[in-house]
């Protein structure tokens, strides 16, 4: 088990970009209406976000940590660190988070790289990021989480396209002793790596003549290997299985109970599979904000964007606690506790 | 584990087909109205009526709503 507290890191921004282009679940006409009608209602996804071909994740994060950097009026000089935390990177190498570190003018004493998590990546991401920044006094921190999967989706996938969604997030934290401690339990699972993958691509399966070929797999999943598989069934049992636990463990670690907290904000997988896992934690449906219905599931960047969507006012009017609990691809999964003071949350940011 | 009780469960997750026309002896996944949505309504249900997993395997093996039945029952214990 992997608990642990980091110290001296106070949350000083939020911000979400996402891109204005929509489609709407209502008009996906590789399902008849009465399965439209049926995803609608079990995932909760009504609309979603689609880059076009010359955006990319690190475009979306540029965006909103540009703004969010203007609106905290901060000192590019004083940031040290940045990470990006990213399925779908500009490129195999170099690594995204130094291509940004330049576009974004920082500093070249500025240390920048990537971690590859999707579900699971801003609770990973605060604890990697406040670990190090914990160690740099008067230093801030930008922490750039997000993905634009739909460049690797087939629109023939019934299984993948009308969840998945677009966006990038920044957030600002800079080095304050006396901010109150953020606590983690974080986990892992590799038996599952293949529950939802993009096969070729990288050094196991490079990319081939017969990458790109459009098979169907099964009725109404047509793809090719350069694409996202999603194991629906498997990802869902693991989710009923694994996150309450999860979170439970780190409350028991802690001391306290969920009525410690203001919010519980989910990675938006889809409507049952959430539900089900606020059930199973006897937590309030006031508790529990959603962001699915408008924009889906935006893998990495769903934790904050639904923050930012849903609790935009309050995080920047009143102190607010917080649990937050990502779980996904990987498999990789793990829950924070952190405690916010008013703070600067841009509303959600369209290009 | 009342059997009745389960098939009602199980009915229910068919808005769109008529209730008697799902028995113990339906091959649900034969139904017209059946989805790969419905996986993850049954799992669901049964995580939440029973707290026991169902797996896409244990779902493809099982044919009949009686075979649904008895896989939650020997679980349940």
């Amino acid at each position: 088990m992997a608990f642990f507290c980091v110290n001296k890191i106070h949350f000083a921004g939020l911000a979400a970009c996402v891109p204005a282009n929509t489609f709407s679940n209502h008009q996906y006409n590789w399902l008849t209406e009465r399965e439209r009608s049926l995803l609608i209602k079990t995932t909760g996804i009504e609309y979603r976000r689609v880059v076009s071909d010359n955006c990319c994740a690190s475009d979306l994060c540029y965006t909103a940590a540009e703004k969010l950097m203007a609106a905290l009026n901060w000192q590019k000089s004083d940031i040290g660190l940045l990470i990006f935390v990213s399925q779908t990177p500009d490129y195999i190498t170099p690594c995204t988070a130094v291509i940004l570190q330049e576009r974004l003018g920082l500093p070249s004493t500025c240390l920048a790289f990537d971690i590859n998590l999707g579900c699971s990546a801003y609770v990973y991401g605060l604890s990697v990021a406040g670990s190090l920044l914990a160690n740099m006094p008067g230093k801030k921190g930008l922490l750039l989480v997000g993905d634009a999967l739909s460049k690797f989706i087939s629109e023939k996938d019934k299984s993948v396209a009308p969840l998945f969604s677009d966006a990038g997030t920044a957030t600002a934290l800079d080095y304050n002793p006396l901010a109150q401690p953020m606590y983690f339990n974080l986990q892992s699972d590799g038996k599952g790596y293949n529950a939802i993958m993009i096969q070729d691509g990288g050094s196991r399966h490079p990319l081939n003549v017969h990458s790109l070929e459009e098979t169907e797999r099964e009725k109404g999943i047509v793809r090719s290997n350069a694409q996202m598989q999603l194991n629906g069934t498997e990802v869902f049992n693991f989710g009923l299985r694994e996150v309450a636990p999860n979170i439970e463990t780190l409350l028991q670690n802690m001391g306290k109970t969920t009525a410690s907290f203001d919010y519980v904000v989910f990675h938006q997988a889809n409507l049952l599979m959430n539900e089900r896992i606020r059930n199973k934690l006897q937590l309030e449906r006031e508790k529990v904000p959603y962001s699915l219905k408008n924009y889906g599931n935006t893998s990495s960047a769903t934790i904050p964007l639904t923050m930012v969507a849903e609790l935009g006012a309050e995080l920047q009017n009143r102190p607010l606690s917080l649990l937050l609990s990502g779980f996904g691809v990987g498999l990789s999964w793990g829950s924070a506790a952190i405690c916010t003071e008013p703070l600067v949350c841009l509303p959600v940011i369209e290009i | 584990m009342e059997k009745d009780i389960f098939l009602q469960q199980i009915r229910d997750q068919f808005e769109e087909t008529d209730s008697a026309l799902i028995t113990f002896d339906t091959f649900f996944k034969q139904l017209e109205e059946w989805s790969s949505m419905h996986a993850l309504l049954l799992i669901a249900l049964i995580d939440a009526e029973y707290n026991v997993p169902v797996t896409g395997e244990d779902l493809q093996k099982c044919l009949t709503v009686e075979d649904l039945y008895n896989t939650v029952k020997s679980r349940v214990g």
